[in-house]
């Protein structure tokens, strides 16, 4: 069965190319990857050596232009917008480094959002679930406070309580805590890890922070396009 | 709330100074453009009812010649097939037996009233002066059937009118040009023939000013005696149950009874274009108020499509479709035209009322002393539909161009 599988999140030879005809750049050269649930997995590198890039494709927000991408034993690298879509809704909760909240919203609305989507759950449910999340990350108090009434450090743990809102067996991390000082930093890494290992989810998280990629079950170095 | 209704309308509470302009303009659109359409329709409306209380809606006048010629062609049984020839077509003045005619009209089920008139040209003669006129020759009881007369006495009185063989009726105008009033005498005089003497018993005013300054009413028989006609008439007046079908009535009359029928929306053929041209240029021009709701709509949707790339980003990593995106955008004009169409509506039903308050000294196709305004819910309907239309198909391009954006790189980009 897929659901028993270990490896939630698989590629294989990856290729992605980035710009057009003289700018168009090699970014990705043939990646391959794989992640196990419950396991926290740091792709570390230099800037531009293709992370964030490969990052996007595993999150299907992109498509490679070569390889292939299993997310639960299911092939997505070739599938239609809706599947990668709907994949997205219901498998992958992402962590961006800007916070990416919606600031027209609360904190509950936000954690919210992608509950309503999936409507798995009834509106009672999806309200208490909110409040839960919310409350493991600390921020149980602020539920209704808008976006832009929230500081960095808890903006980004919203963005935690967010990508892990519809409960998704694999979370993707693009640097989230890139933007915030060491105390911040810290707490966002060890909620992100105990939330996700609480759940059995695989993390996949870039990040330039040796400190927090030491941390990680694995670490995978970058350069070029290419692991080393 | 669906989650793109409530996403839809954060959006758009966030740019409200744009979203009011687009609001403003929609709410302004659709009540001007009902004004209008009640203002032009009103006068329309009451133009139809002016000409119709006073010439019917069906005038049945002239034979028509029997044209109809036999084919040497016999079919299996022996008879004949015999064809109208519409070319050369020709009439004979006036209904010789009006008595027939009106017996044959009765079994018409739409019509509800039927009035024979004797019409001639006569010279007029007051102590001031002399003026030329149209006697009509009526039976009264007959003509109110079909005629506002009732209602169009302004001085005088019906009953003295009926009670007096020398009495006539005369239009307001021509009652001033010959500087007569109620009670005094006139001579009338039909070319060629005696003048004879007429009191004037009541005066009239339609409103019409081709009517009210040269038609002047008689008893049918004292007409007679007028203008030595002493049998049929120059026409039957008619008026129907649903005037509307007033075209296809009449078309039936002129094949079963062989006389000329000429229905209101015929006769007042050039008028009624020229209010439908009116209403027309009148809603195009107060729908360039729907036009620039439109464009603020494709302003503002725009502008939110610019800085809410990073939003549509984040929902599309959600689980959020492309169609989703086109939802929520289109959602936002949607609650813009929610908003303004019912604003608007009120706007309008309230400018109505106060126009069809403001005063107005108007005659010469009709007599009005106020703006005359028509409700009808049609015009809400056709102002709604023109703002729903306008607004969603500026608000589609803006919405497309959202749904298309790739997260891909919205992320990337605002990464970098």
């Amino acid at each position: 069965m897929a659901a028993a599988d270990p490896i939630v999140l698989r590629c294989d030879g990856l290729h992605r190319y980035l710009g057009q005809d003289e700018g168009r750049v090699h970014v990705l050269k043939g990646v391959s990857f794989e992640a196990r649930r419950g396991d926290v997995n740091a792709i570390v590198g230099p800037s531009g050596c293709g992370k964030s890039t490969l990052l996007y494709l595993l999150g299907l927000l992109d498509q490679p232009d070569g390889g292939q991408i299993w997310i639960d034993g299911q092939l997505m690298s070739n599938s239609d917008d809706a599947i990668r879509t709907a994949a997205r809704g219901a498998h992958i909760g992402f962590v961006f480094q800007f916070h990416f909240l919606m600031l027209e919203f609360s904190a509950l609305d936000n954690v919210m959002m992608p509950m309503r989507k999936l409507a798995r759950l009834t509106p009672p449910q999806m309200t208490e679930r909110a409040h839960q999340l919310l409350n493991s990350v600390g921020l149980g108090d602020k539920t209704h406070r808008l976006g832009t009434q929230l500081s960095g450090g808890e903006q980004q743990r919203v963005a935690v309580a967010r990508a892990l809102a519809n409960q998704p067996s694999i979370i993707l991390a693009d640097e989230p805590t890139g933007n915030l000082d060491v105390k911040n930093s810290t707490m966002v890494f060890d909620l992100l890890t105990r939330l996700a290992k609480e759940n059995g989810q695989a993390v996949i998280l870039v990040t330039h922070n040796p400190e927090i990629a030491n941390r990680c079950d694995r670490t995978r170095p970058m350069r070029d396009g290419v692991f080393v | 709330m669906s989650p793109n209704l409530r996403i839809a309308y954060r959006f758009l509470t966030a740019k409200k100074r744009a979203m009011m302009m687009s609001l403003s303009c929609t709410i302004l659109g659709v009540g001007l453009f009902i004004v209008t359409q009640a203002t032009t329709s009103g006068f329309k409306g009451f133009f139809i009812q002016t000409i119709i209380g006073t010439d019917g809606a069906v005038r049945v006048e002239d034979k028509i010649q029997d044209t109809l010629r036999t084919l040497p062609i016999k079919t299996a049984g022996g008879a004949d097939v015999r064809v109208r020839q519409k070319e050369g077509r020709k009439y004979i003045e006036g209904i010789e037996e009006p008595g027939l005619l009106v017996l044959a009209l009765r079994d018409f089920p739409n019509v509800s009233g039927i009035s024979a008139v004797l019409r001639g040209s006569v010279i007029v003669r007051s102590s001031f002066k002399d003026d030329t006129a149209q006697i009509f020759g009526i039976e009264l009881d007959n003509h109110l059937k079909v005629s506002q007369l009732r209602n169009q006495i302004t001085v005088g009185s019906l009953d003295e009118f009926r009670d007096t063989p020398s009495g006539v009726l005369i239009g307001r105008e021509l009652a001033d040009r010959l500087q007569v009033s109620l009670g005094e005498s006139l001579l009338i005089e039909s070319p060629g023939r005696e003048a004879q003497r007429f009191r004037i018993v009541g005066i009239y005013l339609t409103g019409v000013s081709a009517i009210d300054k040269i038609r002047i009413y008689a008893h049918l028989g004292t007409t007679r005696s007028l203008l030595r006609k002493p049998d049929g008439v120059t026409f039957l007046q008619l008026d129907l149950y649903d005037r509307e079908r007033a075209p296809a009535d009449a078309r039936q009359i002129e094949n079963t009874l062989w006389h000329s029928a000429n229905p209101w929306q015929e006769r007042e053929k050039s008028w009624l274009s020229a209010f439908n041209a009116l209403s027309i240029s009148s809603a195009i021009t107060v729908s360039v108020f729907t036009l620039i709701a439109g464009l603020a709509m494709f302003n503002t949707l725009a502008m939110i499509v610019l800085e809410k790339t990073k939003d549509i980003a984040i929902l599309r990593s959600m689980g959020y479709e492309r169609v989703d995106i086109t939802r929520i955008f289109l959602w936002q004009a949607g609650i813009v035209l929610a908003i303004g169409t019912v604003l608007g509506s009120l706007f309008g039903a309230g400018a109505t009322y106060a126009v069809s308050k403001m005063p107005l000294e108007l005659t010469g196709i009709f007599a009005t002393k106020h703006y005359i305004v028509s409700l009808s819910p049609w015009h809400y309907v056709e102002a709604i539909l023109t703002a729903v239309i306008t607004v969603m198909i500026a608000s589609i391009i803006p919405a497309r161009r959202a749904a298309r954006l790739e997260p891909g790189d919205i992320v990337r980009g605002t990464a970098q």
